[in-house]
């Protein structure tokens, strides 16, 4: 039986890891490629290595991370930050990454998610959606949650689901750095409109959180960050939660 | 002991390279007849559509030689797949060493790809040397292989079918050994072994 996945992100900025990670058997805890390895044994099932780089020119330096990331990880990993075109693509995937996530190009313009698809297979490429509710309903943001496109969420999925996307990274805005939980009836609704995975992003804090939107939000994956990176929640213990929970995961 | 990677137009042949240099391993990577022919161990990745990629294989004069090839083979994903009869991916005809049909999951099944982890049981031979039943493995694809006289491996995703597949000198594992984590590894040490 297919199992829920959980996914740790890593932020990169510059070719080292963002964020207060602290595990003291690391001896770089700056170094993705270590802490990508270290979440790996813990029983990770993918992992996403988001380039949070300001410049085109440090953003070159992200496909050489990757190859040495493919190099030493035996788990699936995702790439994405500032990725815009067909070629840029082609880089990623060629050094090795498995799939890429794409979020503001995609949504400037849509049918680079096409393009994808089409050179690649849609199985490689993630839609990353930043949502919020405005009024009862959701709406995407663009660049990093900040900026408003006026566009429903449910739309923009549609729209994606057409172009070819082969999965979607759904993040509350609302929820996210909250810790008290994902958003669940958000993610239930996108996983019912659509026939390809999604996973939640956004507020995980405890081992419940990811049962409940596993169970009740129809989630294939859930991501988080900070929880993993500062040791809140381990990964051993919160699969073991889930499996005590009767969900399926892979131990 | 040489070990040669197909190279055509697949998507995951450097993943396999480098889960090969993960178990010492520096293989070849080509699509020339003779240094595929003259290999110990050949792996045919696969990662992307059934038609261009037998197209391509054909524009290489790859189709013989890879059917008559008589040291062992190892089909990953859409390699396995292309070493069935045909696929209903692009009405493609495939290079026919299995004896299978390869089709779509029906709608039932569940969301489409089958993307994740899943487990593989009633293992048989010696691919599956020192691996546990119901193993979890990585899988992608939108495809599948019934199962048959050459199953190897079954895994359920609404349906039973071909996880992998054996017939003499021919393996193929419908899911990623390379991206399997550490079960993975042990299989693809296996094949290195047979």
């Amino acid at each position: 039986m297919l199992t829920k996945r959980i996914i740790p992100c890593l932020d990169i900025k510059d070719g080292v890891t963002v964020k207060g990670v602290q595990f003291e058997q690391m001896r770089n805890v700056g170094d993705p490629v270590e802490l990508g390895a270290y979440y790996a044994d813990e029983g990770a099932d993918e992992l996403v290595f988001l380039d949070i780089s300001a410049t085109d020119e440090k953003r070159k330096t992200f496909a050489a991370l990757v190859k040495r990331i493919a190099q030493h990880i035996n788990i699936p990993f995702t790439v994405g930050g500032g990725i815009s075109s067909v070629t840029d693509v082609h880089v990623l995937l060629n050094a090795g990454a498995d799939k890429v996530s794409i979020n503001t190009a995609a949504i400037k313009n849509p049918s680079l998610l096409q393009g994808i698809a089409n050179s690649f297979g849609n199985q490689c490429v993630v839609l990353a959606i930043d949502t919020k509710v405005v009024d009862g309903d959701w709406y995407v943001y663009a660049n990093g949650g900040k900026v408003p496109t006026g566009i429903k969420t449910k739309d923009w999925v549609m729209q994606a689901v057409d172009m070819g996307v082969g999965e979607l990274l759904v993040t509350s805005i609302d929820n996210d750095g909250t810790k008290k939980g994902f958003a669940v009836e958000l993610t239930r609704q996108i996983s019912e409109l659509t026939n390809i995975p999604v996973i939640a992003s956004g507020g995980g804090g405890i081992a419940a959180h990811f049962a409940d939107v596993f169970r009740d939000g129809h989630a294939d994956a859930a991501l988080a960050a900070g929880i993993f990176h500062n040791k809140e929640l381990g990964i051993p213990e919160l699969k073991q939660y889930l499996k005590d929970n009767n969900i399926n995961v892979r131990l | 002991m040489k070990i040669v990677i197909v190279q055509y137009n697949a998507g995951n042949t450097c993943s396999v390279d480098f889960a090969l240099q993960r178990i010492g391993i520096q293989a070849v990577i080509s699509d020339n007849a003779d240094e595929i022919c003259s290999a110990d161990k050949v792996i045919f990745p696969g990662v992307g559509a059934a038609a261009p990629a037998m197209a391509y294989l054909a524009a290489k004069d790859l189709v013989y030689v890879i059917k008559n090839l008589t040291q062992p083979v190892l089909g990953i994903c859409l390699g396995m797949q292309l070493m069935c009869n045909w696929s209903e991916e692009g009405d493609t005809q495939c290079l026919g060493i299995f004896d299978q049909q390869v089709k779509r999951f029906p709608a039932t099944s569940g969301k489409v790809p089958h993307m994740g982890w899943n487990n593989i049981y009633d293992l048989r031979g010696g691919l599956f040397n020192n691996l546990a039943e119901n193993s979890f493995m990585y899988y992608v694809h939108s495809y599948y292989a019934e199962k048959g006289a050459h199953t190897i491996a079954t895994t359920n995703y609404g349906i039973e079918y071909s996880g992998a597949l054996n017939k003499d000198n021919f393996y193929g594992v419908q899911f990623h050994p390379e991206k399997s984590a550490k079960d993975g590894q042990k299989i693809l040490e296996n094949f290195i072994n047979l």
